[in-house]
């Protein structure tokens, strides 16, 4: 009986984080940032196998988390293989615990993706956009952030 | 006046710099160099008596996309060797910062995997840098031609990192065959994701 239990909670949990990681185009992720008005959308694109990035995703989650009730959203695109969601970000994001939303970018053209993003992307990871439709600010850094980092950036742009 | 001229040179030095930092764009003339390949010996482009260009990839052996493509990077020397056009692999990594990227895992790698290309190494980055390859796998086409070996294409090997797609724009081997009938290549820089280059960490740190 208890063995069936824990089957049936790793059951649920698994199914509860399988819907946490969604495919997300271009197309979708353009349309979330220009419905999200006053809101201050940090999108970070990182892959599990991509150390410096998993280094940093810590802070994205703690910028998340210290500003839920501000117009502040993180969103973790996560640039790996479709083919491995379930062998490799699902696990990822249900053993880190990430509360962050979490997505894998659906891109048919790579390139298109890249540039859509920003012109100045070169493709290496990690990259992050800060974007604000209202204030009209876009921002993008391929760069690895520290938590200080993060909060001024956030500090600043949404002072302005 | 001395004082002038310090200040140019300065400037100079510092504008110099800066534009290697980029590293190459298409039409620079890029550099030869000499690097220990996994069978110890040390490899030069101009050891490629027969060469008309090189396909140089910037590479690791940890990288999930590098390794998605070691195979057509085999593929493409395979392919384009004997029409003077070999792949000449350099692994960008310091290896105490990514210990998968050591001379010993590089042997390892090119001996499981069965290449039949050059993998050098290049301690302490110096023509990752001067390239300006910035990711793995990236790569750089070079024609040789009278004034040097010419950049004539950087970038991703094809646009189909995961072979999903039953057609995919093949970059580099369209580049290639363009270059070999003489032409330009009509698609000379392209963009993919790809892993960081795990840097050397400055001593002290």
């Amino acid at each position: 009986m208890k063995k069936i239990v824990v089957i049936l909670l790793l059951l649920i949990s698994y199914v509860g984080l399988k819907a946490q990681v969604k495919l997300l185009t271009l197309n979708e992720l353009e349309q979330r940032v220009a419905k999200g008005k006053d809101t201050t959308y940090v999108i970070n694109f990182w892959a599990t196998w991509c150390g410096p990035c998993v280094e940093e995703l810590p802070y994205f989650e703690k910028l998340n988390a210290e500003n839920s009730k501000l117009p502040i959203k993180v969103l973790l695109i996560s640039m790996d293989f479709k083919s491995k969601i379930k062998e490799a970000v699902v696990p990822f994001v249900a053993k880190n615990q990430i509360r962050s939303e979490v997505f894998v970018a659906s891109a048919s053209n790579q390139q298109a993706f890249i540039d859509g993003v920003d012109k100045k992307w070169s493709g290496a990871l990690p990259a992050t956009l800060f974007i604000n439709t209202q204030k009209k600010i876009k921002e993008f850094y391929e760069k690895e952030f520290s938590y200080t980092e993060l909060a001024t950036h956030i500090k600043r742009i949404s002072n302005q | 006046m001395k004082r002038l001229v310090i200040l140019c040179i300065t400037i100079m030095g510092f504008i110099t710099v800066k534009a290697q930092d980029k590293g190459y764009q298409l039409g620079d003339l890029a550099a030869d160099f000499k690097l220990k390949n996994v069978n110890e010996k040390m490899v030069s482009l101009t050891d490629y008596k027969d060469a008309k260009g090189y396909i140089v990839v910037f590479t690791c052996n940890t990288c999930p996309v590098s390794r998605a493509y070691e195979d057509r990077v085999e593929g493409l020397h395979k392919m384009f060797a004997a029409k003077g056009y070999p792949v000449v692999a350099i692994n960008t990594n310091d290896p105490i910062v990514s210990p998968g990227d050591s001379f010993d895992q590089m042997q390892e790698r090119a001996k499981s995997k069965k290449f039949t290309f050059a993998y050098l190494e290049d301690p302490n980055h110096v023509y990752t840098k001067k390239y300006g390859a910035n990711k793995t796998p990236h790569v750089f086409v070079l024609q040789k031609t009278a004034k040097g070996n010419e950049v004539a294409y950087i970038g991703a090997i094809d646009n189909d990192q995961e072979m999903e797609n039953p057609v995919r724009d093949n970059y580099v081997q369209n580049a290639v065959n363009q270059l070999l009938k003489g032409e330009k290549p009509t698609v000379g820089f392209t963009k993919a994701i790809g892993c960081s280059i795990k840097w050397k960490k400055a001593a002290g740190k």
